[in-house]
């Protein structure tokens, strides 16, 4: 199996001005193409640095991360953008649809940005599979939370990443919505076989997954029955 | 894959402009306020630049009609012999003219006028026509012995062909009304309507006096091979020794062209103030829109978008809506401009005929997207510069690097700026001081604003209540529009009233105190053995003789031993010339009047008869000549050399409506000397003064009579026809200033919208937001209009003091601005809040801005 995400003595510090706060510190965990694993931990534990950091979003202080076998110190800002639109899904909690585009726009601009021919065809195929077909043409402000964050798994899946980063999905739902979304999300991503990063506070949640890396105070956690590298 | 692969982008440049189109399209009520901005500015510009090229063209193209022939010599004398050996030698002249000012009195109505008679010969004009009713009269008048008048005056006397004017000593048939004359404007017929007379006529008149001012104008048809520029260089030289003139047919065009060159001029730099008005509102409109997308970047860039990619999409948007707002502007610069003659036609001497100007189209597209991408940059690089990590949390992005561009994206404007007015006005040196004005008048309205935010911010009045707190609050609050407002109100308000102040100033330097000691009726050309018998007509009727003043007139013949000659032909000297070749009328008294300050060397008032004459000069008239107090001039006095020293220079006040001397002489010395006389008088009304001119014309056919008060009332007349045109344009700015607050409190309102939604939902009464806002806009208000206003008194007075030299008062029309203004903007604040107040908190609060 190939080592798809490998974060090595990850650190990371904000500065406000004389105040330092150290948010990550001495992080290392890897990760196997095709696995699934959780982050949790308390609020400001550093759940959603962690995301941003090993997703390309933010330079780390110190320690590296190798994503997709890529150093992500040694890119540039444009080159993690196209390693990310190359090889990276989202998810987000406020689902992060762009307002002014329509459900199966949103969900074409990332195959679009590869300079794919058929975005729009792929993008229908994979709101219908979403159950959203009927809505394509509507924008985000027209459709609910579920349904938002269905085009949002919608367009996370659209370039067949090899990746996938969520930070929350349910964390704006319903209950049972949320349900439907995270089932959803983990039929898919096993149909497609993608290796997924969840951040969470739900706990149920983060039991579907293979591995569960708890954080406290930027650090982390060793626990019993928690995988920890 | 490899590096490579992440070091180019497969996205098409097609995919920028989709994107571009998308968002837009979904953001179209705002991006097209950004335009509208724009609009009325390039309006302005275009239609100007339009008008002003196609007059530029149609004066070029009618240049031979306008001056009647290809060349003319004129003189104010009649020509000399050496002028007439030239005028042979060029193939002698088609026509030839001799004009001058008279009163005509027109028996059937038993009134007279001042008019300028034109007495022709031969074939004039060559080109063009005198359009005449009836037709056939234009060219019966020389033959029949008879007269051609202007047709205004024929209406206001009501006259007709038969009927009869009588000019000087005779009497002519009127043949035919003339409605129009090669190169005379309405303007300049109303000052002295013309009358045209056969010239073989006019010796019998009498009016072709010594003294009295007339001019003869010879008029040419030029061959074929003929180079006139060659002409002009070869023979005005020649004719400038003998007191003639040459000029040709593009002299007059450029002459012309000239004239309205600075006031075309000076319009378009009012039109680019309003276009620079509408791009400090894109760029206040473009701040709010960029800041409101910046989350949109951040999820672009999430999922792959490069900082490159993100920038050009926001750009291509709003470089298509300042190509969008460009057209828009042309095509209405384009129809505006079809209103500029009916403004101005009085000034015109000829109907315009107006086409469609290439440049001015294409300049009116370039400033479009020229001035919206620039002044858009700032905000626009925000979406260069914004981390992908926004979507996950705000984050503080780099200012430093914004900074150090926004220092090159300043810069670029005031180049742009420079760059633009150097273009409109050709000098490097009006355009530096234009910038410089921009700059001075932006930055004292942004740092009064930025003082009022932080004076706010530091002394807030914690203990008013919640609606007054609120109200001042959203003033220097973080995305407030105080800065904004301030300027697009106050730039609007200080240009119009500035003008109104201006127009003022010009109106006060013309008229004149009215009291009985003040002239309002001037008798020129009144001969020395008329004098007493003039006098006997006013007097007995209760007037006074307010001046009887001796005219002399003479010509320089050396400066300190140095012939005029030779002088005339020096080419270094820095001499203004035109004192060489003056025919000078010259005073003679013992005292300076109230409109002459002595500044340099002694008044001698009576000449003691020996050694040089001590004359005083207007200091003017000895800077221009280069002449100092204690220098030599001999004066030629109708053939009598007279040796005079300057004893004294005077500061003369040209404006005051009086008769003013550049040359006075000392009494004791041109007392016998070949003289006429002015003679002045106050008629208290209009019947009084009409009786005595119809009399006075009856008994001196000689004599010009020039009433004061109707010359003021055309004065005020033709400044009130300017101050229009300028009006005009100013009220292009002040729309774009409200088309700039429109779309300030617009964009801005989906911002005011959740704050104000969240003060409802916790219980804020409709009529408490109503009062913050109106409160807020009110300040806005009274704040821009008030500092503009407070400017423009400034700059007033500083117009006043240093370019009209005139005490300033201002008029109270522009104080009416200032409520007139407030009331505008708070308006348009409440008429934006309506849609908050009449929805409930949860429908606004669903509708997410898209």
């Amino acid at each position: 199996m190939t080592k798809i995400l490998k974060v090595s003595k990850l650190g990371k510090t904000y500065t406000s001005g004389s105040k330092s706060l150290t948010v990550l510190d001495d992080i290392n965990f890897e990760l196997e193409e095709g696995e699934t694993l959780a982050i949790v931990g308390p609020s400001g534990s550093g759940k959603t640095t962690l995301l941003g950091l090993c997703a390309g979003l933010d330079g780390p202080d110190t320690g590296r991360v190798e994503l997709c076998g890529w150093d992500l110190n040694s890119l540039s800002e444009d080159q993690r953008a196209r390693l990310r639109n190359k090889e990276v899904g989202f998810i987000f909690q406020d689902f992060q649809l762009l307002p002014t585009l329509t459900a199966l726009e949103n969900v074409s601009v990332p195959l679009e940005l590869q300079g794919f021919k058929g975005a729009a065809t792929v993008a229908t195929e994979l709101l219908a599979k979403v159950g959203l077909a009927d809505r394509v043409q509507h924008y985000p402000s027209q459709l609910s939370g579920g349904e938002k964050q269905r085009v949002a798994i919608a367009r996370a899946f659209s370039n067949q990443p090899s990746i996938l980063f969520a930070d929350e999905p349910t964390g704006n739902l319903d209950e049972e919505t949320g349900e439907k979304v995270i089932k959803l999300l983990f039929d898919l991503n096993k149909e497609a076989g993608t290796t997924l990063v969840i951040v969470t506070h739900d706990l149920e949640l983060a039991q579907k997954n293979q591995h569960i890396l708890r954080l406290k105070g930027g650090k982390i956690l060793q626990e019993a029955g928690t995988t920890v590298w | 894959m490899v590096k490579d692969d992440l070091k180019k982008s497969n996205t098409s440049k097609r995919w920028l402009f989709t994107m571009a189109w998308r968002d837009g399209k979904a953001s179209g009520s705002r991006l097209g306020l950004f335009m509208g901005s724009i609009i009325l500015g390039i309006t302005a510009v275009v239609a100007i630049q339009s008008f002003s090229q196609n007059l530029q063209n149609n004066i070029a193209l009618r240049s031979k009609v306008l001056m009647g022939a290809d060349y003319l010599i004129d003189a104010r004398q009649p020509p000399n012999e050496r002028v007439m050996e030239i005028i042979d030698s060029l193939g002698g002249a088609e026509g030839m003219e001799v004009n001058f000012a008279s009163m005509a009195s027109f028996p059937k109505a038993d009134a007279s006028k001042l008019v300028r008679v034109q007495a022709i010969e031969g074939n004039y004009p060559i080109y063009g026509e005198f359009e005449t009713v009836p037709p056939e009269a234009a060219q019966q008048y020389q033959g029949n012995n008879g007269a051609l008048v202007d047709a205004t005056s024929m209406i206001q006397y009501g006259l007709s062909p038969g009927d009869s004017i009588k000019v000087g000593r005779s009497t002519f048939e009127i043949l035919g009304s003339l409605k129009s004359t090669p190169g005379g404007s309405s303007t300049s017929s109303t000052l002295a309507p013309p009358v045209i007379l056969p010239y073989s006529a006019i010796g019998e008149t009498g009016l072709l006096q010594t003294g009295s001012r007339q001019e003869y104008r010879y008029y040419f048809r030029a061959g074929e091979e003929m180079d006139l520029e060659m002409m002009y260089k070869k023979v005005d030289p020649i004719l400038d020794a003998e007191e003639a003139d040459l000029d040709t047919h593009t002299d007059i065009s450029r002459r012309l062209g000239r004239g309205w060159g600075n006031f075309g001029k000076f319009l378009n730099l009012v039109a680019f103030v309003a276009l620079l008005l509408g791009s400090v509102g894109i760029a206040s409109s473009v701040h709010i829109y960029i800041n409101e997308k910046l989350r949109s970047v951040a999820v672009l860039k999430c999922i792959g978008a490069t900082s490159r990619q993100t920038f050009l999409i926001y750009l291509i948007q709003i470089a298509g809506m300042g190509m969008l707002g460009g057209v828009i502007g042309t095509v209405g610069g384009i129809m505006l401009q079809e209103l500029f003659p009916l403004l101005i036609s009085d000034f015109l001497p000829f109907e315009l005929e107006i086409s469609l100007v290439p440049q001015a189209i294409i300049l009116g597209l370039l400033l479009g997207v020229t001035l919206s991408v620039l002044f858009a940059m700032l905000p626009l690089l925000n979406t260069w510069f914004v981390s992908s990590l926004q979507v996950l949390r705000v984050t503080d992005e780099n200012p430093s690097r914004v900074r150090k561009t926004a220092v090159f994206v300043f810069l670029a404007i005031l180049a742009f700026i420079f760059g633009f007015s150097l273009w409109l006005l050709g000098n490097w040196q009006y355009a530096l001081a234009f910038v410089l004005a921009i700059l001075v008048t932006f930055l004292i309205l942004s740092g009064i604003a930025m003082l009022i935010m932080k004076g706010l911010k530091k002394y807030f009045p914690s203990s008013w209540g919640f609606i007054a707190r609120q109200s001042l609050l959203n003033l220097f609050r973080p995305q407030n529009q105080t800065m904004v407002l301030v300027l697009a109100i106050g730039v609007g308000t200080f240009l119009i009233s500035t003008l109104y102040f201006t127009k003022d100033m010009l109106l006060a330097s013309t008229t004149f105190k009215q009291n009985s000691n003040s002239p309002n009726i001037i008798l020129l050309d009144v001969q020395t053995e008329e004098r007493q018998d003039v006098i006997a007509q006013i007097e007995p009727r209760g007037l006074n003789v307010i001046d009887n003043i001796p005219i002399v007139t003479m010509r320089v013949s050396s400066i300190n031993d140095v012939p005029v000659n030779t002088m005339r032909l020096d080419s270094t000297t820095q001499m203004n010339k035109w004192v060489l070749y003056h025919e000078f009328r010259v005073t003679f008294r013992d005292s300076l009047i109230e409109s002459e300050t002595l500044v340099e060397g002694n008044f001698v008032g009576n000449y003691s008869g020996e050694g040089p004459i001590p004359i005083s000069l207007a200091a003017n008239v000895a800077s221009d000549a280069l002449i100092e107090v204690g220098d030599k001039i001999v004066f030629n006095v109708q053939g009598v050399l007279m040796d005079t020293e300057v004893a004294s220079i005077r500061e003369v006040n040209w404006a005051r409506m009086q008769l003013n001397f550049s040359v006075l002489f000392p009494t004791g010395v041109l007392e016998s000397a070949p003289q006429f006389h002015v003679i002045t008088t106050n008629a208290p009304d209009e019947a009084t003064s009409a009786a005595l001119q119809k009399d006075l014309v009856k008994a001196f056919p000689t004599v010009s009579i020039l009433d004061i008060r109707q010359l003021l009332g055309l004065v005020e007349d033709i400044i009130s026809k300017i101050s229009w045109v300028i009006n005009f344009m100013a009220f292009f700015s002040i729309l774009t200033g409200i088309v700039v607050l429109i779309g300030a409190v617009r964009t801005s309102k989906y911002q005011r919208m959740r704050e104000s939604v969240l003060l409802r939902t916790i219980g804020a009464q409709a009529s408490q937001i109503l009062k913050i806002t109106a409160l807020e806009y009110l300040y806005l208000g009274i704040l821009g209009s008030g500092v503009g206003i407070l400017l423009s008194l400034i700059s007033s007075q500083l117009l006043a003091l240093f370019a009209f030299e005139t005490s300033f008062t201002p008029s109270l029309e522009p104080f009416v601005l200032l409520p007139g203004i407030t009331l505008l903007v708070l308006l348009i604040g409440l008429s934006n809040s309506r849609s908050i107040l009449n929805s409930p908190p949860l429908e606004v609060l669903r509708k997410e801005v898209r």
